[in-house]
């Protein structure tokens, strides 16, 4: 083990990075191109949730006080769209850069400049969408899932430009897919078989197919908006035949592998950290492979659970119920999984594993609320409330954005090399906790209580609850800046030197590496045993 | 062989079972049950499925709490080594799936009950636009629009909020209790969805296609609800108000108001005879201006550049007077400009014109009485 990383140590001295601003433009180089994907994402992340707070400040009493209408909707919808492509898609990507060649002890990423490519394109796509709100018109307000003729016919000037940005993440993400692909398939390590790899590496692996496959149904589907409203087509305007539905179908046919794609490296990540800091191996690891699949080929039969108020024939209702709730299954199997590892373990609570069983805990409940709205007949009550608000932010928020912050916690000290401060590091676990579910769970309640989602101005009877959720995301939004302060010093080397094994129960090649880990590891493969 | 840990975890979950449904049936935190068969099986579905919820996270998060308090490190725990179980996974995989097939049987008698609405006693169509409801009943000639009924001041917070602020309409829709209400949902624009929680009714209103849903209402009451689907600006603003009737009291209210159409038609005639005073249609023009026009081209009559045109000395509240009627007539089609020629009587109209052509300001000192209206209409 030492001596793979004495020798790795050694080649780094014959080329490191380029200096300045040079490095980070034309860097090749996986664990460069990770950090610019992290660092993106993060910014990106505090935008989005800039925009939430505008939001929660005007719910935060009934009646209209800081917004108008018009542009509420606008910070709804690039909200949700900054949040989905532009914070977790991309931080997933950016883990996928710094960790898969690492666990699978290959040198680099196998299409290094298509990788330089695909990141510094998302920096144009989230600047056309953000200019697009200073258009005469305002931004796209037509929701994140953007329902046509809401955003055909009817929609303002700046739809071209949201077209052309979501174009631009689609290609992006599209080639950090393919090259994952590659990557994972050809460059392993001699011995790093099929059923070695690392489930971070299986679930991206399955994620990368899942991009593949629906990216490009996103890009049909805005361009489509687009000629339906530059260009005289009809697909969805039914006086020339189309048919407004049929948007929905091509939408969610995307939307809901998308989903997935957005929580399945986060199991991978719980399932990393998870046997870490139990002392013991993963419990059913080949199982977790078949699940992930299963989710996965499953993700693509049940997109209509989206659509059940649409108008569907009673067939494909329940088609699309018995579906949803048979995905629920393999989900399952994932908890009682990581239960099952914890059991009689010897289980330490280090940062990283306070935030994956806040996951596991929080993500649970997020499944239990997507149980719920399985069952059509109850759905009919519960769509388009707040109550799928709460929902969708259980799976995303204490979902996907709690494993990215686990995952970074658990390889921040390999990245630089020393340990983060941990003081902060607790007090931003505690806060986000608090507030979190101070923001999420009450959504519940008025929900079910009949609270539309994304209207400016609700009844009284709402009043008290709200008041409590913007307090919430209020205190959720400040505590996610502890987070870029410890980032931040950590980068700067502030705080203790850490050795290889930074934690004393984690398995994989990483920490065979010294921390930091060098700028070229394993240009020649580690031997597996 | 329990231990003081087990026992406290069983207390745990016990006083949990008991607590929950108490702080559940709190009306303000959980669905209504509603007034209708289906609402009250909708609502006990929803309840069935959490606490199928609520025993499957006890079972998980009280065995996970417990390895989480016992198997900790610090306790010297020695970590065991056990990785696989053939059988656990196959147990855990098909335990779910059962309660799951359990699950699934009345979910699925209650919605093949809800997806037939034939054989309907009183059938209604609703149409959407924005931001306001259409209601026409079918086979008698009965038909009005709905819209909020809530002052801009109280939403400005100028005003104290009143009890149904943001859910009052000026006309409510009423529908007797006791028979089946069949309604076909459509739209004039974009996607709506109209939405009574306590009918457990939620179904949108697509253009271009008719939806079906039905309800059959137990007590008599008034029912309110929202839009439920993003439909533009004021999606917020377009409340249901749904009022359920005794039939015998429903009966004569269908021919009360076909009385008043009666009236009105009478009162049209009478105006295509004579000429309204400037200031009757002014004073007019500014409620109904209010009403339907300002939530696009805004009270002040500037618009919101880029998305709805302001009024003020515009090509056509400046050009022909024939123009500004056929636009507000017709509307204008591939535009959020709806036509109002149905919306509107011919005294609206003529007031809402006649407003716009000297309000904010422009004085044109034009008067567009209610047969120059009719005279367009009639051209067409
Ligand atoms: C749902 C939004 C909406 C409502 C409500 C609405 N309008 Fe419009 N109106 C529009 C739009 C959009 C246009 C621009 C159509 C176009 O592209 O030519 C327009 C155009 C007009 C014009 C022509 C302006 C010009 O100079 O080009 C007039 C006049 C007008 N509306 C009058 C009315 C009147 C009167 C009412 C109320 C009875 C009304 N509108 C209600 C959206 C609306
Ligand atoms: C800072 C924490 C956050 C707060 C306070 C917050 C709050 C909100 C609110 C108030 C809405 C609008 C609800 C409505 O009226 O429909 C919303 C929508 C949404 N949020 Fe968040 N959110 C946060 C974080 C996130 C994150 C991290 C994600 C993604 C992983 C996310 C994804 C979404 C999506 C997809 C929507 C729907 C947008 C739409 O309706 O078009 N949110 N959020
Ligand atoms: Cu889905
Ligand atoms: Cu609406």
């Amino acid at each position: 083990m030492n001596s793979v990383a004495s020798t790795t140590t050694q080649d780094t001295d014959d080329h490191g990075p380029a200096k300045g601003i040079k490095r980070w433009l034309f860097t090749t180089n996986h664990k460069d191109i990770g950090t610019l994907y992290l660092w993106f994402a993060f910014i990106m992340f505090l935008t989005g949730g800039a925009m939430a707070m505008v939001i929660r400040a005007e719910l935060f009493q009934p009646g209209l006080q800081i917004v108008e209408p018009h542009f509420f909707n606008q910070m709804t919808t690039v909200h949700g769209l900054i949040m989905v492509f532009g914070a977790v898609m991309p931080a997933f990507t950016g883990l996928a850069n710094w960790m898969i060649p690492i666990m699978i002890g290959a040198p680099d990423m196998a299409l290094p400049r298509m990788n330089n490519l695909s990141f510094w394109i998302l920096p144009f796509a989230f600047t056309i969408l953000l200019a697009s709100l200073f258009v005469e018109g305002g931004g796209p307000a037509f929701g994140w899932t953007f329902y046509a003729p809401l955003s055909t016919t009817y929609s303002g000037d700046s739809t071209a430009l949201f077209v052309f940005s979501v174009h631009i993440m689609g290609i992006s993400s599209i080639m950090g897919a393919i090259n994952v692909i590659v990557t994972i398939c050809n460059m392993r390590a001699p011995g790093m078989t099929w059923m070695k790899m690392p489930l971070f590496v299986w679930t991206w692996l399955i994620t990368a197919f899942l991009l593949i496959a629906v990216m490009p149904v996103l890009a049909g589907a805005v361009t489509m908006v687009l000629t339906d409203k530059y260009f005289g087509t009809s697909f969805f305007d039914a006086a020339g035949g189309g048919d407004p539905v049929m948007f929905q179908h091509i939408f969610w046919f995307f939307g809901h592998p998308e989903v997935y794609i957005m929580i399945l490296p986060a199991f991978g990540i719980i399932s990393t950290i998870v046997p870490t800091f139990s002392r013991k191996p993963l419990f059913g690891y080949s199982s977790m492979v078949y699940a992930t699949a299963s989710i996965a080929l499953l993700s693509f039969i049940v997109w209509a659970h989206h659509m059940f108020t649409t108008g569907m024939p009673v067939y494909a209702e329940l088609f699309f119920m018995y579906c949803t709730m048979l995905i629920s299954v393999p989900t399952g199997v994932k908890v009682f999984n990581w239960v099952a590892t914890m059991w009689r373990g010897a289980i330490s609570y280090e940062v990283p594993m306070m935030f994956s069983v806040a996951f596991i805990v929080l993500f649970t409940f997020g499944g239990f609320s997507g149980l719920m709205l399985a069952i059509t007949p109850v759905d009919f009550q519960y769509h388009d409330t707040y109550f799928v608000v709460a929902h969708f932010h259980y799976v995303l928020v204490t979902g996907a954005i709690f494993s990215l912050i686990a995952a970074t916690y658990y390889w921040l000290p390999k990245w630089t090399g020393v340990m983060y401060d941990l003081v902060l590091a607790k007090w931003h676990f505690w806060c986000s906790l608090i507030s979190v579910n101070l923001l999420f769970f009450p959504m519940h309640f008025i929900g079910l209580a009949g609270m539309p989602r994304r209207i400016p101005d609700y009844s009284i009877q709402f009043a008290g609850w709200n008041q409590l959720i913007s307090i919430g995301g209020f205190a959720f939004g400040l505590s996610q800046l502890i987070f870029l302060v410890l980032v931040i010093k950590a980068c700067r080397k502030r705080g203790a030197v850490v050795n290889h094994q930074v934690w004393d129960g984690a398995k994989g090649l990483e920490w065979q590496l010294p921390s930091p880990a060098p700028y070229h590891t394993f240009e020649k493969p580690p031997k597996i045993e | 062989m329990v231990s003081s840990a087990q026992r406290v975890l069983l207390l745990c979950l016990f006083t949990g079972i008991q607590v929950l449904p108490a702080a559940a049936s709190e009306s303000s935190i959980n669905l209504r049950k509603g007034v209708t068969d289906i609402s009250h099986q909708v609502y006990d579905l929803h309840m069935t499925i959490f606490y199928i919820c609520v025993v499957i996270a006890l079972l998980v998060f009280g065995v996970m709490l417990y390895a989480m308090v016992f198997h900790r490190k610090s306790r010297g725990a020695k970590p065991a080594n056990f990785h696989e179980s053939i059988k656990v996974e196959i147990a855990w995989t098909i335990v779910p799936f059962l309660i799951l097939i359990a699950m699934a049987v009345p979910a699925t008698s209650t919605l093949i009950d809800m997806e037939d609405a034939s054989q309907a006693d009183l059938t209604i169509r609703v149409t959407g636009s924005q931001w306001k409801w259409h209601y026409q009943y079918h086979g008698h000639g009965i038909e009005f629009y709905s819209l909020l009924d809530t002052p801009m001041e109280q939403i400005q917070n100028k005003w104290i909020k009143g009890d149904d602020y943001l859910l009052e309409v000026d006309k409510p829709l009423i529908i007797p209790t006791e028979r089946k209400v069949r309604f076909l949902m459509t739209s004039d624009d974009v996607i709506h969805s109209w939405w009574v929680p306590d009918f457990a009714v939620k179904k949108d209103a697509n253009p271009g296609f008719i939806n079906e849903a039905w309800t059959r209402v137990n007590e008599a009451g008034i029912y309110r609800g929202q839009c439920a689907e993003l439909c533009g600006k004021d999606h917020g603003f377009m409340p249901i108000v749904v009022k359920a009737v005794p039939p015998a009291e429903f009966d004569s209210w269908m021919l009360q108001q076909k009385e008043f159409i009666r009236q009105a038609k009478a009162e049209e005639q009478r105006l295509l005879a004579m000429s309204m005073s400037f200031d009757e249609l002014m004073a007019e023009g500014e409620k109904v201006y209010g009403a339907y026009c300002a939530a696009c081209h805004q009270p002040n009559g500037a618009g919101l550049p880029g998305v709805f045109p302001g009024l003020i000395n515009s090509v056509v509240t400046r050009g022909p007077v024939a123009d500004h009627i056929e636009i507000v007539l017709n509307g204008k089609n591939g535009t959020a400009m709806q036509a109002f020629a149905k919306q509107l009587t011919l005294k609206q109209l003529a007031a809402v014109i006649t407003y716009e052509r000297n309000a904010w300001g422009m004085n044109s000192g034009d008067i567009v009485q209610p047969k120059d209206v009719h005279l367009h209409k009639q051209g067409q």
